[in-house]
């Protein structure tokens, strides 16, 4: 039974590292692609000279300027996922502990819920001509919006799952101390979902960052973030593999530092956002 | 300091548009961008709009875009059924790769755990259209690695993107790499909440391996397995990015997707009506899926605490 058991345990860390072989496998060919030349890519050379070219060119070139393209993800991202954090927090607050109408949170989690599923594309469309007749089309503040409301359901019902977890004894302790709501969300809960703001505002950014299909249609060429970038080189002429690779590692940077500094955020994160 | 008396109604009243405030900005944000599109693509869809110098000319057509919709446009349903056909196939693929990985890794040992974990979160945090640009690279037809392999090995190449007969079982093959590791972390913490004294108890029953899955773990596992299936389901009607440079749609319609007719026919044909009638017909057909999945989940889980 033991022999049994410790060859289970053999298998499942074959099993383990092959898979992580299998993932980390296309990773590594993009890497090294990056640094071809772009006729060593299409020769199929496995092993080629190392160059910097594709990096070069993507960020000090005429055609592209990447680094404004990665400015202008970040700029989208960050706002946008401040405000997500921000509006879900403390709406959370009051949808887990104050009781607001039952009609309310039916209508607004329904919703979210419902809206969170649908496929991004079918809203793009009307985002398209709401902003163009405000003015707005290709904007950061258009950008920045439709990030908003794609990121908010999410992030509503990851801060009133970890809301729901602070004591309510906390809450009903304060009340009776005599502070205002706004002062225990001040006093009390603020602090203590710091951590739960972590993870929903990771994802939120994982999300803003990665996003194509709104950025592909509201964007214009100032604020063309790096996703539409990416692949406006696979939609030149001729193919531009090289610099379609350099730039995937590039957008790549805030996905890895994530992983290495703040993964039990996003496990946590992913984990919560999927039992809802 | 003085102690003050405590303002009864002025406190109430503070509380009061605490609750109205702390609400609000969610509704408003909620109601002005996901709601009101809503309707607006209801009333473009009944018009024919054309752009004349940036704003909109709206012309009133009742439900001519509709009836065009459903006699024409062969696109569009095309796209339904690839993705219909991909979301069955690469969700099914996900749950049974996800699962076994999960069952297997259990035992593994705890670097191999973590390691793990860490590299599976790769593809879910980086932008899919990464993982478009990435495969294109493996599965290009005269460059790719994949059919280097292949003819390294004397097989013959396969045009992975360009053939109509293998473009939609290729890119149902990056989508389960994609997503199969989230199948993964989520059935693999399923796992690990189950308690470890049923299984202790029913060694005494099981006669192997294999009686311990079928009759012990998956029904302990049929709440996390079900809400994972109707959540990836769904969640794969919103495939696009990786389409968009893995194939952008074609050859032919072989690979089109809801998405991409959505999108061709808003902003590359500039049909606003027909457009707004696609994306209002996707949003219902989806939401409908949403309403059935949800009522499964919660019918069973209503069923397991009644026997419970």
């Amino acid at each position: 039974m033991n022999a049994k058991r410790s060859l289970s345990g053999i298998g499942g860390n074959v099993m383990a590292w092959g898979y992580a072989l299998i993932i980390l496998g296309p990773m590594l060919w993009i890497l090294s692609n990056s640094f071809k030349r772009q006729i060593d890519i299409l020769m199929g050379t496995t092993v080629a000279p190392i160059t910097l070219v594709n990096y070069q060119l993507i960020i000090n070139s005429r055609q592209s300027h990447f680094l404004w393209n990665l400015w202008n993800s970040a700029v989208v991202a960050v706002i946008a996922t401040l405000l997500v954090l921000a509006i879900a927090t403390v709406a959370a607050f009051t949808v887990a502990r104050l009781q607001p109408p039952r009609w309310v949170t039916f209508i607004l989690l329904g919703w979210a819920l419902v809206f969170h599923m649908l496929p991004t594309l079918t809203f793009v469309g009307s985002w398209y001509v709401m902003f163009t007749q405000v003015g707005l089309h290709g904007t950061y503040t258009a950008l920045i919006l439709a990030q908003v409301v794609q990121g908010l359901p999410m992030a509503l019902f990851l801060m009133i799952g970890f809301v729901m977890n602070i004591p309510k004894e906390l809450v009903q302790a304060a009340r009776l101390d005599g502070c205002t709501y706004a002062q225990v969300f001040r006093h009390l809960i603020f602090p203590l979902s710091l951590g739960g703001m972590a993870a929903a505002g990771a994802l939120a950014f994982i999300s803003a960052w990665s996003d194509f299909a709104i950025a592909l249609n509201l964007s214009n060429k100032d604020t063309m973030t790096a996703p539409v970038a990416i692949a406006t080189f696979a939609q030149e002429h001729q193919i531009l593999y090289g610099q379609m690779a350099a730039s995937s590692m590039l957008s790549m940077i805030p996905a890895l530092a994530f992983i290495m500094f703040g993964q039990r955020f996003v496990v946590r994160g992913l984990l919560a956002g999927a039992v809802k | 300091m003085a102690i003050r008396p405590i303002d009864a109604t002025k406190i109430e009243r503070a509380n009061f548009w605490w609750r109205v405030g702390s609400l609000a900005p969610a509704i408003i944000v909620l109601a002005l961008l996901s709601i009101w599109p809503v309707f607006n693509l209801a009333y473009l869809s009944l018009s024919d709009v054309k752009w004349v110098s940036g704003s909109a000319v709206v012309d009133f057509v009742g439900l001519r875009n509709f009836h065009e919709l459903f006699t024409g446009e062969e696109v569009y349903w095309a796209g339904v059924r690839n993705t219909i056909i991909f979301a069955i196939c690469a969700v099914t693929l996900q749950m049974i790769f996800g699962f076994t990985m999960a069952l297997a890794v259990r035992r593994a040992s705890k670097i191999g755990r973590s390691v793990l974990t860490a590299v599976v979160l790769l593809p879910i945090v980086i932008p899919p259209i990464v993982i478009g640009a990435m495969w294109r690279l493996l599965l290009g037809r005269d460059f790719g690695i994949v059919n280097s392999l292949l003819s390294y090995l004397s097989l013959p190449q396969v045009d992975w993107l360009g053939d109509p007969r293998f473009a939609l079982m290729s890119v149902v093959v990056v989508d389960v790499w994609h997503w199969t590791p989230f199948v993964f972390l989520l059935t693999l913490a399923g796992l690990e909440s189950l308690d470890q004294e049923v299984f202790e108890a029913a060694k005494l029953d099981v006669k192997n391996r294999w009686q311990e899955l079928r009759y012990v773990t998956i029904p302990l596992m049929m709440p996390t397995i079900l809400i994972t299936l109707a959540f990836r389901m769904i969640l794969s009607f919103k495939v696009f990015d990786e389409v968009f440079l893995l194939t952008g749609g074609g050859p032919g319609t072989a690979t089109e997707v809801i998405n991409f007719s959505i999108n061709r026919v808003f902003f590359a044909q500039d049909r606003v009506g027909m457009g707004s009638a696609m994306s209002l017909l996707t949003i219902f057909g989806v939401a409908a899926l949403i309403v059935v999945a949800n009522t499964v989940v919660r019918r069973r889980r209503k069923q397991k605490d009644a026997a419970a």
